[in-house]
């Protein structure tokens, strides 16, 4: 029995292909409609540049939660970029086939730990040594540093992984040929022609930093201040949403859905180059 | 000092190796620790009482309903809108700007912070739609969520099925959506599953857009517009409000494991995909 014909099939999948869009859209109109007439009234740069956010007597300036994720996210940066980049290179370039087999699905699971878990990790057995051997609260902006670093590290890995694969054999084997040792051919020429993927996996990891919530409110602190030092407390973008939407009302409320549009333009934009990065990657080939 | 070609390959091979060492160690130490601590507090009984004083004591009988349906309505939604989109972009249309839009909206989608979808369920289907804090809020968010990994995840499946299988059957007189559904979708499937098993995991250890759109309460839900808490939500509780490490461990053992299964049928399915077309 047939209920729709092909135009019929075709004019359905056509229609649920824009589900992706629709969702996109609605997020954007939701978030932006909630947030976006509070920060013009509250003034753009009164919103972004003070720093007191004390919502009882209705001021919410957020610059120190911008300060603290750019901070966080730097840091954790740092931490997994390097680690994760190496770790691509090494099981793609130098690792035997088998052992690449096995460490990458094991690395790919590091994603799916659900980032409670990771936080949790950063309060029992991260928190302490940094207390001990640093001092300070030891919950700081250096915990949420290691334990962001640490969770990009998937992101980076396998996205780097798929782009130094996608380097053609014959680039390795020309460089080789012309009496280049590994490492010269895998830095001078692999790198060079995996690059914006390996951008692209950066930027990615970036975007995941900055977005994650619940593993930052339980390893930084949450104090609302602008870090001097790396063993501050600190309260991130995302943190100062999720740790007062259970009880805002009114004006709070929205200058925390305004906080979700700064969060929501940032990725966006990371977004965006990070998928330009890799599209450049597709015509190289 | 110039360092000659042979020891700088030697000691750069020796620091990647340390890198790649690193970041296992690290793995296995999460989940052993975790399991370590939690393995014996798990029990039969853990698993199927309910949590006593807010969860400092009991089991978590009422997080594991939680941590079943909000997934299984979010796939429900998000597993045929996602198919039928990458049979679309991969059958049905050539490379147009709309194609170009709609993966450029999907990467978007993925890139999105759980955080925005809890903002975003919380005022659209808690208050617009009036659900209130639900299991169908809930679920609907997550739909949302893994919508993302699904299609992309079938695109690549379905775009690994080779083209002379759709030939042949053209050749013998199907339409398209024939050769789509009778060819093209079952050679996919186990890609497609990959998918599927990914966005479980990432839906069972979702906690920020959970906790604002299905609330945290404690009770066996006896409809879908009742709250109901996952089991994230309840170890996040337990963990942050400190009300017990112990009943906490043991459910971050619970998660862990349920993960670790997962991931594992998505990689046995996917190998078993890969050993086929070979």
């Amino acid at each position: 029995m047939r209920i729709f014909g092909e135009n019929g099939v075709r004019r359905i999948l056509m229609l649920t292909a824009f589900s992706a869009i629709s969702a996109l859209l609605l997020i954007a109109l939701f978030i932006l409609n909630e947030g976006l007439p509070f920060i013009f009234r509250y003034g753009v740069s009164n919103f972004l540049f003070t720093s007191e956010w004390i919502p009882a007597k209705g001021l919410f300036g957020i610059f120190p939660m911008i300060m603290s994720s750019i901070w966080v996210t730097l840091g954790a940066m740092m931490i997994g970029a390097p680690l994760g980049v190496a770790g691509a290179i090494f099981l793609t370039e130098y690792a035997p086939p088998a052992v690449m087999k096995i460490i990458k699905p094991t690395i790919e699971l590091l994603a799916s730990i659900p980032s409670v878990v990771y936080g949790f990790i950063g309060v029992m057995v991260l928190a302490p040594i940094i207390r001990e051997y640093f001092g300070g609260p030891g919950l700081s902006l250096l915990a949420g540093c290691i334990i962001l670093g640490i969770m990009i590290l998937p992101t980076v890995i396998s996205i780097s992984i798929d782009s130094i694969l996608a380097v053609p054999r014959s680039y390795r084997e020309g460089s080789l040929a012309l009496g280049a040792t590994t490492w010269q051919t895998t830095h001078m020429v692999t790198l060079k022609a995996a690059r914006s993927g390996i951008v692209a996996s950066i930027v990615l990891g970036l975007g995941r930093a900055i977005g994650e919530t619940m593993a930052v409110i339980m390893v930084a602190g949450n104090s609302v201040n602008i870090p001097s030092s790396a063993l501050d407390s600190v309260r991130t973008l995302t943190a100062n949403i999720a740790l007062e939407m259970s009880y805002a009302t009114g004006m709070h409320r929205q200058a925390l859905f305004a906080t979700g549009v700064v969060l929501f333009i940032v990725i966006i934009i990371l977004n965006s180059i990070a998928s330009t990065a890799i599209r450049k990657r597709k015509t190289y080939k | 000092m110039i360092i000659s070609p042979k020891n700088m390959q030697r000691g750069v091979v020796s620091i990647l190796t340390a890198a790649t060492a690193i970041t296992v160690l690290i793995l296995i130490f999460i989940i052993f620790f975790i399991l370590e601590k939690g393995l014996p507090v798990l029990s039969l009984n853990f698993l199927t009482t309910n949590p006593q004083d807010m969860g400092k004591s009991g089991g978590i009988f009422p997080t594991i309903i939680g941590t079943i349906l909000l997934p299984a309505i979010a796939l429900l939604i998000a597993i045929p809108l996602g198919i039928f989109t990458s049979v679309y972009l991969c059958e049905y249309t050539k490379e147009t700007i709309i194609t170009k839009i709609i993966r450029f909206a999907t990467d978007c989608l993925a890139g999105i912070p759980s955080i925005i979808f809890g903002l975003f369920g919380y005022i659209f289907f808690v208050n617009t739609l009036e659900m209130g804090w639900s299991i169908l809020s809930g679920g609907l968010t997550l739909a949302v969520m893994v919508l993302p990994t699904i299609i992309r995840t079938s695109e690549e499946a379905i775009r690994s099925v080779p083209q002379i299988y759709r030939q042949v059957s053209f050749s013998l007189g199907a339409s398209r959506w024939q050769t789509v559904k009778k060819v093209v979708l079952p050679n996919a499937l186990p890609g497609i599953v990959t998918g599927v098993m990914l966005s479980i995991g990432r839906s069972i250890g979702e906690t920020a857009a959970v906790i604002f759109t299905a609330g945290s309460s404690l009770r066996i839900p006896t409809s879908l517009f009742d709250s109901v808490r996952t089991m994230s939500v309840h170890f996040y509780i337990l963990a942050r409000e400190g009300l017990s490490n112990q009943n906490a461990y043991g459910t971050a053992a619970a998660l862990i494991i349920a993960v670790l299964i997962i991931n594992i049928l998505a990689y046995w399915t996917m190998h078993r995909f890969i050993a086929k077309r070979n």
